[in-house]
Formats: structure tokens, sequence, C-alpha cells
């Protein structure tokens, strides 16, 4: 009996020592080892986009402070970011650097729906990961023809229609008027808000005005739409814009049905410029936090943010929207990376990306959850409609999934 | 008809920033006779030395004159110390060193300043006017920059010292043989150039927000304007950048659409520039053999 | 006579040397090193255009962008919507940019130093929101762009794509710079370069200068639209966004940086723009365009003819100085 049982427990122990052998084995693609985990991205530091570049400081700093805390797994995030100045030409250029020259892993959030174009095709000829890029256009959750390529933030186009929705149920007969920026961003939010309209709806649309980047000011297509007596204003405008088409909407003794686009309803950088007062009545939708918004006095989350901005980017801008959503895209991509534990390679990387469930983060609005999988690239699908009081941000409505 | 009213008073507006940055730009070609593709980039860092004094708690008013007075003494250190190596340069070189001041500012400014947009205060009260068409400030704006042209009007055409400038920019050799420091005189265009930047600055970013891309936009019209004004007249140019604003919105609002107002407008700059090369109302130069 | 000849045999000799050199290129360094490298001369190509529009006939453009644009929709659309074969579509697209360029050229005749300065930066600005629009969405893709699919070398040939390219731009490259050296030296050269100094002196001479000014924007127009088609092969993609103004704002400076009125100086100024912000984004990530306008400022004070000017002074002081006393300079 004793040499069974012996016996039993050798080969028990062979065993177990066997699948931990196997558990703790390591697997690294280009970019990854023991101690480092090197990726890259693309960010518009020059040029016209200039603005946007803070995503990518943001972004950096959360990695040194996730590195200062021990990195992940016990390796560090050694983040490359290079300057495409908004122009794909370069974005090719300096992509091609990252993946053939730096051998990067995977890239992140490179910015720009023209940019990203551009690449694409690239990243999935290589099967090099193109993670969680940074812009809301609605083709890049398509895993059947690029499976390398995943998005973050509620598209665009979810978000318009949910304007368009909210518009036939609750105002039948209005009489629609779109400002939007003459660009990818803009004209992707005009066809999901068409779209949401059907085509009856669409009748409901009396004036469209667009404008480009370089103009200075929107005043003269404010005024224009003003006098097509429309009673809703759909407003897709960047922060600046956006700024100048509130206060211009409201001095020029106008009152439509106000919706603004996500990308500017930052209460200190839009609606304090604009004129708090001006604001009021302002619909929009929201799935991350406002820092500024007095409603988030209190919370931890938003304390855990301010603190890490003083810390580790004292130079940014607390109150700029930009850098929340680059926190909490960094730290979506620190969860994805501790879910590969050792197995960095490239493939690991990109199943793990498609396999996120139920993950909540502390600037995400309560109750918004990002949830990926094989067939779904889009990892929040989920915002809820708000209303500035005046002071503060209000949620009112459920949380309004795709 | 009221369409239109409103229309034209709003490309009024516009026309008025145009116009302010179209004067430094006429002010830098009437004394150098180069034309300074940094000056939006020098009148907008002026605003944000501007802001940083209202920001810190001075009084408008204040901070307005030591900003003007800071962008003299910069505009003139400047051409002393960066345009003077060049001044015997080919053309396309200097304008080379203009660029590069250009995306140095822009650069700088952004890295100071960050990309945020910030809410720069109107010295002018806060009310509309007109029913809500115009704010009071567009219309103050409006006023400061005619003040500055009638200024600059008075200082080239009655003052021995604007003459003097003029000839500098005409012909530095005779200048220098006529007793006048051309050195001296080109700097002090710079200097007064940058001054009357930085008032554009600060009369444009309360309207269109201060940023560090505020005036590339506002550049190249305000390029246009002076050119379609006349560069070497100061009227001209202020008549240009109203012209310039009131066509781009009229035609943006009621001919072509928003998709290709910018286009449009700058068709019917080279248009007008086609039919009179000196543009409207700038003095014209016949050579002859 | 015979130091003439000798220093023939030099320049020739040099020349072929140079060429081997960056035959061999793309074999010594890695592919994205050879994509850089290809991208350099395309630009040498535009640069060339611009600089026989600017340097050689005096006539100033900031919009070669909008040019640069055109040839690269054409090849893009070509290749996109007809099925065009890639190597084709280069010179429809100088054929095309000839056209524009032509057309753009005869009212520019009436305009001069800064108005046409400013007419042609308009073009350049204006281009993006043309490229835009709805009207023709359908051809160009509007915001979207197009995607182009990235060419194979021809069945047989031992060479990867990058390589492929890189040699078929050598090729072309090669091509222009020798059909721009003749030009330059024959009677139509001759012709743009008295209309630049002496405009009145060359009409009185006869020499027709509508037809030879606006010939020159259409040839100069013609090489930026080739070099257009060719960056849009090697790019896999264009898009407004990829023209915006500050396109024309830099071939602007990579000529006169590499030498105006030089043929040489299109290399010199195409190495320039295509590396030096790359050196500038490494030393600084806060401000590289801040670095990039010192590095500009500098290059204009320490050589205010441009890089090839300053070789040529060098070349002529060290020559100076060999040759002895009775040999002007």
């Amino acid at each position: 009996m004793a040499h069974v049982s012996q016996a039993l427990a050798a080969a028990l122990a062979v065993g177990l020592t066997l699948a931990s052998v196997a558990h703790a084995q390591k697997r690294y693609g280009p970019g990854a080892s023991d101690t480092e985990i090197k990726f890259g991205q693309t960010m518009p530091y020059s040029g016209p986009a200039s603005a946007y570049g803070t995503i990518g400081k943001t972004e950096a700093a959360y990695f040194r402070m996730i590195n200062e805390r021990g990195g992940i797994n016990g390796r560090k995030l050694n983040l490359i970011s290079l300057d495409d100045g908004y122009s794909p030409p370069r974005t090719v250029e300096q992509i091609r650097k990252l993946v053939e020259d730096e051998q990067v892993l995977f890239t992140f959030q490179t910015l720009g729906t023209p940019s990203n174009t551009a690449i694409q095709k690239y990243m999935n000829a290589r099967k090099v990961p193109q993670l969680l890029v940074a812009t809301g256009a609605t083709k890049w959750g398509d895993p059947q023809h690029f499976p390398w390529t995943i998005g973050w933030q509620p598209t665009y186009q979810h978000e318009s229609q949910i304007y368009a929705k909210y518009l036939l149920q609750n105002r039948p007969n209005a009489k629609i008027a779109v400002l939007f920026q003459n660009d990818d961003y803009g004209k992707d939010y005009l066809m999901g808000f068409k779209d949401g309209l059907g085509s009856q709806g669409q009748k409901l649309i009396v004036a469209e005005a667009s404008y480009e980047v370089t103009d200075p000011t929107v005043d003269s297509q404010i005024v224009a739409l003003k006098s097509s007596g429309a009673d809703v204003l759909v407003n897709i405008t960047t922060p600046k814009f956006a700024a100048q088409a509130i206060r211009k909407v409201h001095d020029s003794g106008w009152r439509p049905l106000h919706f603004l686009n996500v990308v500017s309803t930052s209460v200190a950088a839009v609606l304090q410029p604009a004129g708090l007062d001006k604001s009021v009545g302002l619909v929009s939708v929201a799935y991350f936090k406002d820092p500024t918004d007095p409603a988030w006095k209190d919370d931890k989350a938003v304390h855990e943010y301010f603190a890490f901005i003083k810390k580790y980017y004292p130079e940014g801008n607390p109150a700029d929207g930009f850098n929340v959503y680059g926190y909490a895209v960094a730290q979506t991509l620190v969860q994805t990376l501790r879910q590969c534990g050792d197995d960095l390679t490239r493939e690991n990387v990109m199943r793990q990306a498609a396999n996120l469930k139920d993950v909540e983060l502390p600037m995400l609005l309560p109750g918004i959850r990002i949830n990926t999988s094989p067939t779904d690239f889009y990892p929040i699908e989920q915002v809820q409609l708000i209303r500035f009081d005046g002071k503060t941000w209000v949620r009112f409505g459920e949380i309004l999934s795709r | 008809m009221e369409a239109l009213l409103h229309q034209v008073l709003s490309g009024l507006a516009t026309g008025g920033i145009y116009a302010s940055l179209a004067l430094a730009l006429v002010m830098i070609y009437q004394s150098t006779n180069h034309i300074n593709f940094a000056q939006g980039e020098m009148a907008m860092f002026s605003t944000y030395l501007a802001w940083t004094l209202i920001d810190a708690g001075m009084s408008w008013w204040l901070a307005f004159l030591i900003t003007v007075a800071a962008s003299f003494v910069a505009g003139m250190a400047i051409e002393r110390l960066l345009i003077r190596p060049v001044e015997h340069a080919p053309l396309l070189t200097v304008v080379i060193v203009f660029i590069g001041l250009l995306v140095i500012f822009n650069s700088v400014a952004g890295w100071i300043y960050s990309y945020t947009i910030k809410s720069f205060p109107s010295p002018f009260p806060a009310e509309p006017v007109f029913g809500g068409l115009m704010s009071a400030h567009e219309l103050g704006a409006i006023g400061v920059t005619l003040v500055v042209l009638v200024l600059l009007y008075l200082f080239f055409r009655f003052t021995p010292l604007g003459l003097a400038m003029r000839a500098v920019a005409q012909n530095p050799t005779s200048s220098r043989l006529a007793g006048i420091r051309v050195g001296w005189m080109l700097a002090l265009g710079w200097g007064l150039a940058a001054a009357i930047g930085a008032v554009a600055g600060m009369m444009v970013a309360p309207v269109i927000y201060l940023d560090p891309n505020m005036m590339s936009g506002v550049l190249l019209y305000a390029f246009a304007a002076a050119l379609m004004g006349g560069i070497d007249s100061p009227g001209g140019a202020v008549a240009g950048g109203f012209i310039v604003g009131v066509v781009e919105n009229v035609m943006g609002a009621f001919v072509i659409g928003t998709e290709l107002k910018l286009t449009v407008a700058l068709l019917v700059i080279i248009v007008v520039l086609l039919v009179r090369p000196s543009g409207l109302f700038g003095k014209v130069f016949v050579t002859r053999v | 006579m015979r130091v003439k000849a000798q220093a023939r045999w030099w320049q020739i000799a040099g020349l072929l040397a140079a060429l081997a050199l960056l035959c061999a290129l793309p074999f010594v360094l890695s592919n994205y090193r050879t994509f850089q490298v290809t991208l350099a001369l395309v630009y040498a190509i535009v640069l060339l255009g611009l600089n026989i529009l600017t340097g050689y006939n005096g006539q100033i453009s900031l919009g070669h962008g909008a040019f640069y644009a055109i040839g690269a929709y054409t090849a893009a659309i070509l290749m996109d919507k007809f099925g065009v074969p890639y190597w084709a579509t280069v010179p429809l697209g100088g054929a095309v940019c000839l056209v524009f360029g032509f057309l753009f050229g005869l009212p520019a005749l009436r305009l001069h130093g800064h108005y046409l300065a400013l007419a042609t930066f308009a073009l350049a600005v204006a281009m993006p929101q043309i490229l835009k629009y709805r009207r023709i969405e359908d051809w160009t893709g509007g915001v979207q762009g197009i995607v182009i699919i990235k060419p194979d070398p021809p069945a047989g040939v031992p060479l990867n794509q990058d390589q492929w390219l890189y040699l078929l731009t050598l090729a072309v490259a090669v091509v222009m710079f020798v059909l721009a050296w003749n030009l330059i030296h024959s009677r139509v050269g001759r012709a743009w370069m008295a209309l630049r100094d002496h405009p009145i002196a060359a009409e009185a001479m006869g020499v027709n200068s509508a037809l030879y000014k606006a010939s020159a924007f259409g040839i100069s127009a013609l090489y930026t639209g080739v070099a257009g088609a060719l960056g849009a092969i090697v790019v896999q993609f264009v898009a407004p966004d990829s023209f915006p103004g500050l396109l024309s704002i830099t071939f602007l400076i990579g000529v006169v940086i590499g030498g105006l009125a030089s043929i040489s100086g299109a290399i010199w100024g195409a190495l320039f723009i295509q590396f030096v912000p790359n050196i500038a984004d490494q030393i600084s990530k806060a401000a590289p365009w801040a670095i990039y306008g010192i590095f500009m400022i500098a290059f204009a004070y320490a050589m205010p003819t441009g890089v090839a000017g300053f070789l040529r002074l060098i070349w002529s002081r060290v020559t100076r100085r060999a040759a002895g006393f009775g040999k002007r300079a």
C-alpha cells in the first residue's frame, strides 16, 4: 500500500510541476520581454490638430505612474509616442518606423480617422494589433475584415443616432438645423444622425452648415442656421468652435433645443468660456465623468484623477476632457495587458483586447462597462443622456446601448 | 432681406478681425517692403502675454498698455537680432526666416500654454447691440481698428518719421545717403507692426477665443485683404478686410453654401486681383524702360 | 578648353558613382529606411519642378501642394476606379497637372511677387476643401480618401515591394533630372531666366513672355504631378488631410534651403524637408516644430543661397586657389 501511495504522490508531484511549468511558460512577441513591454503610437503633437496631443501626454504620464508602482506583472511599460502632425503620409512613415525599426508589440491609440485609415491595411497585413484607436469612426469595429484593429469610444454614429431617436420620440415636428465640422468626424456624426432619422425623419432637417478647422469663427453659420427658422440645433463641433457657437446662439436670441456632441462637453474647457448661463439647456451624452462638474466634487475617482495629473502631468490642464479620455483609455490598456499575463504575443494581446468582460473604470459613469468579444469590437457602447442646468450636467433617462 | 442684413453685419464683425491684422501687415510692408508671415503668431503670443497679466489680477487696460509696449520692444529686438543677419539675402531666404519665426512662436505658445482654449476678457460692455446681431465688443473692436487706421495714416502721411520709414522701405541706399538711420527705421517698423498686432490680438481673442492656432486661419484672410485692398494703403487694407468678411459670409450663406465658402471667397479675391493687379486702392506702379 | 573637358569628366564620373550608390541603397538599408529615401526622392522631383518655376523663372509659388494633390488623386482614382496599372498613372498624373498648371499659369501672368504668392497659396489652401466636396465624393472618396493597393514587382524580379518602388522612383527621378538639365541649358531655360532677370528686355528681344511663363507653370506642375502620383503609390493612401496648405509651405522651404536655380538644390532641399522634422522630433517632444524653425533660420543664416549655393561657393573658392592667378571665379 505504501508503494502505491508513494507512487501516487510522486505522480501527483510530477504532474503538478509539469502543469505549473506549462502555466509559467512565457511567450513573447517583438517588443516584449521579462522586463518591458514596448508599444507605440502616433499623435498630432504639431499641426492643426495639436490640441489632441495632450491625450498622448496624459497616457504617457499614466504609464509612468504604473511603472513607478511596479509595472504590469513586473514589466515596465515603454510607450514610444511619435508626432505625425495629423498628416497621413507621416503617420505611415512613423508607424513603419515603430513596427519595423523599433519592433513594437502593438500600437495604441493612434489618433485620427485618416491617419488610421492610412495604416489599417498595413497593420492587418503584418498582424500587428492596432489597439484602441483614438477616433470614434464607426468603421473600426469590423473584426471580420480587420481583425487586428479595434476602437474604444462610443462611435459618433451611435451618439448621433441617439439624438435622432430622441427627436423622433419627443419632437416629431421639429425643424432641425445641423452645424458640423467638414471632416471625417463631422460627416460621420451627420451620417449617423440622418440614418437615425430615417428617410421620413430626414425631411425634418431644414438647414445644414459646415465649417473648416481653419475658419476663425462660426458666427456666420449660426446666423444662417438661425434664419432658417429651425427650433432644434445639432452642434457637431470641436471645443473652440463649440464655445463660439454656444455663445453666438444665445447672444443672437435663438433658443433652440441644442444638442452638443460629446467631444465638447467639458464644463471648464468649453462651457465656461462660452458662458455657463448661456449653456443652460444643452443636451448631450456622456460616458465618463467631467471632473470639473460640481456633481463629482466629492467623488473618489475624480480626486485620484486630479492627484494623478498634478503629480505626473503638472503642465496638463485637468479640466481638459481630452485628458480624462486619455486617462481612461490608458487604464483599459493596463487591464488588457494584465489579462495577457505572461503570454505577450501579438495574437494574445489581440485576443485579450477582444476579451474584456464588464470592465469598470473609475472615471466611467456608473453603470457603464467595457465589453468586447471576437465579434464585438466596440468596447464602449453605452452612454447616458445629460442636460446642463447652468452649473452641472444632470444625467437623465437610462443608460442607452447601441 | 433680414437674413442678408444679419450676414452683412456678421461679416463686418469678422471683417474687422481681418482688417486689424491686415493693418499690422501693411505696417510691416510699408516700413520694410517685406510681408512678415509670422505677424499673426506674434500677435497671438502678445495676446497670451496679456492673458498671463490679466490672469494674475492686473486690470485690462494696464495689461493692454504693458503688452503693447512689450510687443513694441520685442518687435524691434527681433528685427535687430534675427532679421538683420539676412538683410541682404535674397527675398525668399528672408521669407524662410519669417516662416521659421511663425512655427517657433506657434510651437512655443502651445508648449507653454497648452492647446485648451482660454477666455480672453473684453474691455467693452457685455450687452449685445443691434438686437443681438453684433456684440458691443465687436463694434468696439471695429472702432479700435478704425482708430489705429487713422493713426497709421496720419503717421505715414504727415510725420517726418513716417516719411523716413517709407523712404527706407522703397530705397534704402538713397535714404542712407540722405542721412536716415536705416537700421533703426526698420527696427521701428517691426516694433510698430508688433504693437499693432498685439492690439489686433487683444481685440480678436474675446471673439474667437485664445489658443495657439487662433491666428492661423485669420492670417490668410488678412493677407488676402491687405493685398486686395492694396498693400501700401492702410485704408485699402481695412476696406479689404471688411469686404472679404462680408463677401465670404454672403457667399457662404446665399450663393454657394458653406461647403465651398473658403474656396469661393479666395476665388473672388483672386478675380479682383486679376482685374486690378495692384489691389483696389493701391498705387499702380508703371515701369518704363 | 582642356581644363573644362577635365572638369566635365570628373563631374560625369562623380554623378555615375552617386547613381551607383543610390541604386545600392535599398539592399543595405532596412525596408523602412528605403521607404523614407523613396519619399525623399519623390520630394526631390517636386522641388525640381518648383525650382523651374520659382528659381529659374522667378514666379513665386506657394501652391505646389495643390498640384501634388492633383497628381496623387489622379493616380489614386485611375487605380481605384478604372484599374489602370500603377506605372501608367505616373505619366498620366503628370499630364493632368501639365494642363492644370498651364491653365493656372495663364491668368497668373497678370500677377507678380506677393500677389502671385497669395493667388497660389489660395489654391493650396482651398484644395482640401475642394477635395472634400460632396458632389465629387464618389470619385475622390470624400473625407475618407482612397486606399491604394501596394504594387508588387513584376514577375520574376527578386525584389520586395519597397525595393521595387524605390528603384522605380529612382528611375523616374533620374529621367526627370536629365530632362530638367536639358531644359535649363536650352533656349527654353535661357528664355525663362531672361524673363526672370530682365523681363522687359527679354520681351523686347522677342521672347514670347506669355507662352514661356505659362509653360514654366505647366512644366513645373507636370513635375509635381508626376511626384504626386509616385507619392500616392508609395504611401498607398490619399486623403484631403494629406495635402494641407502647410505642404506648399514645406515645398517652398525645401526649394529655398536646397538652393534656388540649382538642380542639385532639389536633392538637398528634399533631404531637409524629409529628415529634419524627424531630427527635430527626437530633440524635443514638447515643441518639435520650434526646433524645426530654429533649423530653418540657422540654415537661412549660414547658407542664404541654399545648400547648393553654399557648396558652389566653397567649390569656387577651392578651385580658385588651386588654379592660381589668371582665372576668374
